[in-house]
């Protein structure tokens, strides 16, 4: 089945379904809204778990600070907002009161990448999972699909630290069922291959798929791993993908700098062997334009992942 | 709290100012001013209003200290070691390789160190967290908050305030420590703060405007804003003196961040030694 036809849902919304079942087992779980609980999908747990919601408006900067200081009592609060906010208005926040006291306080964010798509580069978070990667103590994860949304939500909170979590605003493809395991830290094996791999995470998982789907009726066989967690990398992964195949596709809805690609090749990069091609936004700002549309202006398609995957897989290279 | 007297309280603030002057100079670096202007607020909270258990740092049911204005931890290290935070002597390692005194108050390092600060306007948010925590958890701790008046400059403040506010934390109580001094020169000249104490009001804030340097007036005031259970949070507006008890400090914004030389500490505690401190 291709893309086109599959069944689709925002990862926000397995992100809001998921956020009140945590609630409800565990008091401890606490909300802060930043007047956007609505399009972030906490509306349910604001009505639901009104003692664990807290909204502080529009004030994304103390709502990184009000989590701390729940967090220093125990609480594990998720501060809720949209990728753009939650990573780069808050950043200096989540980097003094978050990562350097290593709190357990997790950011959950809708509206990344380029999903939020009709709203143009102001709301587009291409540089979010690449600045906070480089803040010691915090994870970094964006799951791809409905199912892995919830699973990966489900570990977050029973996993001490800060956390970055990244969900989609548009619908995208369900590649999972609800029996589909997913640890933190650990890559995903979607299929398995021996010519190329292809490593992807969130919203082009699905392409990345599709590619490998291509790339078979070409007679090559691509592994495929969804590398939901890029911080802390699974680098055996990656080194078994290096040492096993020797070339390895990067596909991410994320700048192509210090994002999944960057992750990757610094791993690549220390083993002195390996081929390593990056695709993902290309340094430039979107804008408003059908989701489709700005990942093609960037490269990120189905066509292109599965030519670029081609290209250098060693037994087919030209 | 305990039942300290004012004069006890005092001679404790000589005894932290004199502890912060040495820290500073045997590290040959640190802030001075702030902390000295701090030195009366610290000792009445440290050593008689605050819920506090030297011995069980992490007790839950304590109450918080939160120094939003970081870079004058010298004057809270004093504070906690003469309370058997750590022992005293620790106090000879500010700002050195591997110490629990880092430049700027590390949660995860020093005992008694209830959230990391140093990056201005971010602590207070931090005093609100914790001040709903209480509330919802239907614990009786209060939170105590250190704000400087160019930290106001910070918006992030005012998102706390409204917070603060909002969620009726009567259980937070802010000083605001009024020195009008920053490191570029006095607030009305980097930046006005037109009418910081109405500004806390027009937020909600019950405020209460004092001499921060006077020990009785402090004391007499922590009184009034803890028999205050009326839903707002409170806000000690202090006006205070830069550098207080250490006539070339005082007033100075030139004593913001730098150390005393052999001369300048030996006349710093003459005159710490000899009554000048409030």
């Amino acid at each position: 089945m291709s893309t086109a036809t599959m069944q689709k849902i925002a990862t926000r919304d397995g992100f809001g379904e998921e956020i009140v079942a945590l609630g409800k087992q565990d008091p401890n779980i606490y909300v802060v809204d930043v007047d956007i609980g609505k399009s972030c999908k906490t509306t349910a747990f604001a009505k639901e778990l009104p003692g664990q919601h807290v909204n502080v408006g529009i004030a994304e900067q103390s709502a990184a600070g009000v989590a701390a200081g729940l967090a220093t009592t125990g609480k594990i609060p998720y501060v809720v907002t949209y990728a753009v906010f939650g990573s780069l208005r808050m950043c200096e926040m989540i980097r003094q009161e978050i990562c350097y006291p290593n709190l357990n306080v997790k950011i959950a964010c809708s509206h990344g990448g380029l999903t939020p798509a009709n709203d143009g580069a102001s709301h587009q978070s291409i540089e979010d999972m690449g600045v906070l990667r480089t803040l010691p103590n915090m994870t970094v994860i964006m799951p791809a699909d409905y199912y892995a949304a919830k699973k990966l939500m489900a570990a977050s909170a029973e996993t001490f630290g800060p956390m970055y979590l990244r969900f989609t605003r548009d619908a995208v493809p369900v590649i999972y069922d609800e029996d589909t395991e997913f640890t933190i830290g650990k890559a995903h094996l979607v299929q398995d291959g021996t010519d190329v791999a292809i490593i992807a995470n969130g919203d082009t998982v699905c392409l990345a798929v599709e590619a490998a789907r291509e790339l078979q009726a070409q007679g090559i066989r691509a592994r495929v791993l969804d590398m939901h967690t890029i911080k802390p990398l699974d680098e055996e992964a990656v080194r078994r993908c290096v040492e096993e195949i020797g070339a390895i596709v990067t596909v991410e809805d994320h700048n192509i700098l210090n994002g999944l690609g960057s992750a990757v090749s610094e791993v690549v990069a220390g083993m002195g062997r390996g081929i390593v091609r990056r695709i993902g936004v290309q340094d430039q700002y979107g804008m408003s334009a059908p989701y489709e549309r700005l990942l093609a202006m960037n490269g990120i398609t189905v066509e292109n992942i599965a030519a670029t995957a081609k290209s250098i897989a060693p037994a087919f290279k030209l | 709290m305990k039942n300290t007297s004012v004069a006890e309280l005092k001679e404790i603030a000589r005894d932290l100012r004199k502890k912060t002057v040495s820290m500073v100079y045997k590290a040959q670096s640190g802030h001075p001013g702030g902390s000295l202007s701090a030195a009366d607020y610290v000792s009445a909270l440290y050593f008689r209003e605050m819920n506090i258990d030297p011995k069980n740092p992490r007790w839950e049911d304590r109450d918080r200290f939160v120094l939003s204005k970081g870079h004058v931890c010298p004057i809270q290290y004093a504070a906690l070691a003469t309370l058997g935070y750590f022992p005293l002597e620790v106090l000879d390692t500010l700002r050195q390789e591997g110490s629990i005194l880092q430049g700027h108050p590390c949660m995860k390092k020093c005992p008694g160190i209830d959230i990391s600060t140093g990056s201005l306007g971010q602590g207070f948010a931090c005093g609100v967290g914790m001040g709903i925590a209480a509330k919802r958890d239907n614990k009786d701790y209060r939170v105590f908050v250190v704000l400087g008046d160019g930290e106001c400059q910070e918006g992030e403040i005012w998102e706390a305030a409204q917070i603060a506010n909002k969620y009726r934390l009567d259980n937070v109580v802010v000083f605001v420590d009024d020195n009008n001094l920053q490191i570029d020169g006095t607030c009305d000249e980097v930046m006005p703060n037109i009418d910081l104490g109405k500004k806390f009001e027009a937020f909600g804030f019950e405020t209460y405007e004092i001499d921060g340097n006077s020990m009785e007036q402090i004391v007499a005031t922590l009184d009034m804003a803890r028999a205050a259970k009326n839903g707002k949070p409170k806000c000690i507006f202090a006006h205070t003196v830069k550098g207080k008890g250490v006539s070339f400090m005082e007033n100075s914004c030139a004593w913001h961040g730098i150390a005393p030389n052999d001369e300048q500490y030996k006349q710093a505690m003459d005159e710490l030694n000899g009554g000048v401190a409030s």
